[in-house]
């Protein structure tokens, strides 16, 4: 399996991402600078890492979406390989379409990083088999646009296609909603897929919680092992 | 042009005629001037600085660069500091609190190392006035504007409330970054013949003699208008980051320097100057954002985000490509020569030249001391007449109170965990950060004691310093060294000057004790307004170090059943604690003297405690004492305790004095003689059990820990 992570610049979770998928995926990562524009090594998998590109002037992730190797991630889309972005990779993917909606600033006006709590909601992405429907995860957030916002419509189409992944949950009851969610994202959505379920965008940051000796849990883990079987069970592309 | 315009006193003055044999022409009055202030030249303070112990087996980089380095093992160090912005953010807080992030983070690439963690101390005005609010609000918006941007954790922090700062709020940003001992990058290692290259952001007008506005009191008319006051761009700093490491890991530099205060003319004066070397700086080379600049204007302007790197002839062009990858301006001002002189040129015009050691070598200045006035009566207090009718009631108040409670409101408004390497970061005790690629992890403690600095410089920095020790113990690491922000009033004060030597000979004394070198620090004087001068504050920073990160002690970590031990003494002092202070309305009384030997006994116990993991859980007495120590134990742990104690003296002493060696422990049953043969030859004692949901204390009191939750995370 072949990894490439897209640096921009003011990406910050870059090495993050390459250090959590190296220690759980069987994977060769290659560091790919956002003004390349074709990935020279084939990758199976494409990740946007979180951070503040382009220092998020604008809006977070809209220059980002201009950058060249944005051509190279729609082709890599076409041909139906797993593309991920966390947070402001997420924020990327949605201001170059390739996922539907918005990430606009949290109800607080602030900056909000906590531990958050997620219930899984589909599994028939490339990114959540190994998890059952219902299991609810730790995976901190860290963001200050981060309200998942679409009009009603086009909201009622990705919630009827089976279009959200994770939902901002309680970890007691279980229960997921827009109550739960710390920045207002609308039905509390915190991940969605496209509908062929190769690309996942996601403002909670499962690389967080990955190393149990880090302060960020162990959730995490299981999200890269989906990763690594979905590739397995589909022996490539 | 007159002298005194550029802060100079006549004697000053004679000296710098005597030196130049002629008068200065007006831009070398004016570099001169700078370069002579309180705040580049740290004139008040450099002979009381050099009183702390500065060696020590993990020093590899002390006072006099950029940053103090430790070493951590395994090729790694530490690269840390702590400085104030203290009149920036008073006048604009949210860029004055955001461009101190970007100039400690600057210090820290300086050094070559990745900024991998921050911390910040935060001292605001009263907290029952609406104007503290609304500046907290933006200062604390402000670092996450920055912090969160550039990709630096902030590990945690002090944030203290008090009508001392109502005027002059404090602002202290800590950084540290890891680097390889081999490639530690150095402000004194240009050669002649090497080329000045300045990297970054435009030079503007913005900023423009900050340093001489900190070294002066601040005015009723100092406001958010004043061009003394910097923007910052955190956008560019990444990119900086970025760049300076990558050129750095190529080897492709032989110096660096940031530019923090005093900008061009500070970065290029001094790496010339220790490196033994004069500079050429052609002013026309030198990237302007805005039109007209005078070359005084250009030399002292503080622009944000810009570096210095002194680059040999060959490599110019690696440099160039680097710098065009980032998308940075790039540009060579200078070039070192070997005489000593600091020249300016404007195009073929020479326009300022000087002994290059007038800018660097600066005069000391030497300022009459005084006891206050005051001091007696500030230590005046009967303590013993200190009473509490409701034990519960006044726990409750001390955890719900401004300077008791949780600050979650602030902290999570940072990213605590980009870098993935956080192993425990803001709300613990002390912070920890993993060592890049090791098992190691290097520890944090921050501290400040207003209160107690108040009423004894002395007793209070003295107990500032060796709590900042006991937290790294406790958690079982060694202490490797100490970064300090001296923030005092004016020095021309006699009695502020003498809060200020006594504060100083305090952590000196107290460092030199107990193994810990200072190895890095800032001073920031003239804390004052009209109205008053803020509380003798010296903030500590130190940094500790565990071989096996999986020894680390953690608090919080109590289990139902464990024993509840008390080691150290059952008293510390009520003078100038939270308890007194709630009581009397304002600090009163000293705090504990100094006992090295005990601390000594303590460090032993303590770190052993911790490698051999007899306890689950550990925390030092600190404000609020055994009581809130207890009752901050009990909501992290998520479980009650049931104490009984008898008071040696009074039960108020017993419950809420603060200061000396003491901690509690939480001993699981099966390690009860393992850990009481540790502590053997140390004072200690078994008060209690972890049961229930109530903290509760003989007949004296029971809480639940539900109240106790809700005071501390809701407040007053």
């Amino acid at each position: 399996m072949k990894t490439s992570i897209v640096v921009f610049p003011g990406s910050s979770c870059d090495r993050d991402i390459e250090r959590a998928i190296s220690e759980t995926l069987n994977t060769q990562v290659d560091m790919v600078w956002h003004e390349e524009t074709t990935f020279s090594n084939d990758p199976d998998l494409v990740i946007l890492p979180g951070g503040y590109s382009f220092g998020g002037y604008l809006r977070s992730g809209a220059m980002a979406a201009c950058s060249n190797i944005i051509e190279a991630i729609k082709t890599h889309a076409a041909k139906g390989k797993m593309i991920l972005g966390i947070a402001n990779g997420f924020q990327i993917l949605t201001e170059a379409q390739l996922l539907p909606g918005a990430l606009i600033p949290n109800t607080s006006l602030t900056f909000i990083c906590q531990k958050a709590y997620l219930r899984v909601e589909q599994t028939e992405n490339m990114f959540t088999s190994d998890y059952k429907i219902g299991d609810v995860v730790q995976f901190p957030i860290a963001h200050h646009e981060g309200l998942y916002f679409l009009p009603p419509s086009e909201l009622k189409e990705l919630e009827d296609a089976g279009q959200v992944v994770f939902r901002y949950a309680d970890p007691v009851t279980g229960e997921s909603g827009a109550e739960y969610a710390l920045e207002g994202s609308l039905n509390g959505i915190a991940g969605i897929c496209n509908k062929k379920g190769n690309i996942l965008g996601l403002m909670p940051h499962p690389e967080r919680a990955t190393f149990k000796h880090l302060n960020g849990g162990v959730d995490g883990i299981a999200f890269w092992k989906s990763i690594a079987k979905a590739f397995g069970e589909r022996g490539g592309f | 042009m007159d002298f005194h315009k550029v802060g100079l006193s006549d004697s000053e003055y004679k000296t710098i005629l005597e030196i130049l044999g002629r008068e200065p022409n007006a831009l070398e009055l004016e570099l001169i001037g700078v370069m002579w202030s309180e705040h580049c030249s740290y004139k008040s303070t450099r002979p009381l600085l050099k009183t702390y112990p500065q060696k020590g087996k993990h020093v590899v980089q002390g006072q006099g660069e950029n940053a103090g380095v430790v070493d951590l093992g395994e090729g790694w160090g530490l690269a840390f500091k702590v400085e104030s912005h203290n009149h920036p953010s008073a006048i604009a807080p949210f860029h004055g609190a955001a461009t101190g992030i970007g100039g400690i983070v600057r210090d820290i690439i300086a050094m070559g190392a990745r900024p991998a963690v921050s911390m910040d101390g935060l001292f605001f005005g009263d907290s029952n006035l609406q104007k503290t609010h609304t500046l907290a609000k933006e200062v604390v918006k402000g670092i996450g504007f920055y912090g969160n941007a550039v990709g630096v954790p902030v590990l945690g922090g002090k944030t203290f409330y008090s009508p001392a700062y109502n005027g002059n709020p404090l602002v202290n940003a800590f950084g540290a970054g890891f680097v390889r001992l081999n490639k530690i990058a150095s402000s004194q290692t240009a050669k002649p013949g090497e080329f000045a290259v300045l990297v970054g952001s435009k030079t503007g007008r913005d900023g423009i003699a900050g340093a001489s506005f900190a070294s002066r009191e601040l005015d009723e008319n100092d406001n958010a208008s004043n061009p003394n006051i910097q923007i910052g761009d955190p956008f560019e700093e990444k990119l900086l980051i970025e760049c300076c490491l990558d050129i750095l890991d190529k080897d492709l530099m032989t110096s660096m320097q940031d530019m923090g205060a005093a900008g061009i003319l500070s970065s290029s004066s001094e790496i010339a100057q220790k490196s033994g070397c004069g500079i050429d700086i052609q002013v026309l080379q030198i990237p302007l954002r805005d039109k007209g600049m005078e070359p005084w204007e250009i030399f002292l302007s503080e622009s944000q985000e810009r570096m210095l790197l002194i680059v040999k002839e060959e490599n110019l062009d690696d440099v160039f490509k680097i710098t065009k990858h980032y998308d940075l301006d790039c540009k060579t001002i200078g070039t070192l020569t070997d005489n000593r002189r600091y020249k300016v040129f404007k195009g073929d015009e020479l326009i300022a030249n000087l002994p290059i050691d007038i800018l660097g070598d600066t005069p000391v200045k030497f300022w009459p001391s005084e006891v206050p006035a005051d001091l007696s009566e500030r230590q005046a207090i009967d303590l013993s007449t200190l009473k509490t009718t409701s034990p519960a009631e006044d726990i409750l108040k001390l955890i719900a109170c401004a300077n008791g409670n949780s600050k979650h409101r602030i902290w999570e408004q940072y990213d605590s965990m980009v870098q993935l390497h956080t192993i425990m970061g803001p709300g613990s005790p002390v912070a920890a950060v993993e060592v890049p690629e090791t098992k190691r992890a290097c520890l944090l403690t921050m501290e400040a004691e207003p209160w107690k600095c108040f009423t004894d410089p002395y007793l209070g920095a003295s107990e500032t310093m060796a709590l900042s020790l006991r937290g790294l113990w406790l958690s079982g690491a060694d202490a490797l060294g100490m970064t300090n922000c001296l923030n005092f009033a004016s020095p021309e004060k006699s009695e502020r000057f003498y809060e200020l030597k006594e504060s100083i000979k305090g952590l000196a004394d107290t460092c030199r004790e107990l193994d810990c070198p200072v190895v890095s620090g800032n001073v920031s004087l003239y804390n004052e307004t009209v109205s008053a001068p803020i509380y003798p504050t010296p903030l500590v920073v130190t940094a500790g170090l565990i071989i096996n990160r999986d020894e680390i002690l953690k608090a919080g970590m109590t289990r139902s059943g464990d024993k509840i031990y008390l080691v150290g003494e059952n008293d510390g002092s009520l003078g100038a604690t939270r308890y007194q202070k709630m009581k009397n309305g304002k600090p009163l009384g000293k705090t504990v003297e100094p006992d090295y030997e005990n601390e000594k006994l303590f460090r032993e116990r303590a770190i052993k405690t911790a490698r051999e993991k007899t306890a689950n859980s550990g925390r030092v007495l600190a404000g609020g004492g055994l009581a809130v120590a207890l009752a901050n134990e009990a909501i992290s742990s998520g479980v009650g305790m049931n104490i009984s104690i008898k008071p040696q003296t009074t039960v108020e002493s017993l419950l809420f004095s603060e200061g000396g060696a003491r901690a509690i422990y939480s001993v699981p049953n099966n390690k009860i003689k393992e850990f009481e043969n540790t502590w053997n030859g140390f004072s200690f004692d078994c008060i209690g059990t972890a049961t229930g949901d109530s903290l509760s204390w003989d007949n004296l009191f029971t809480i639940p820990i539900s109240d106790i939750s809700k005071a501390f995370l809701e407040g007053e």
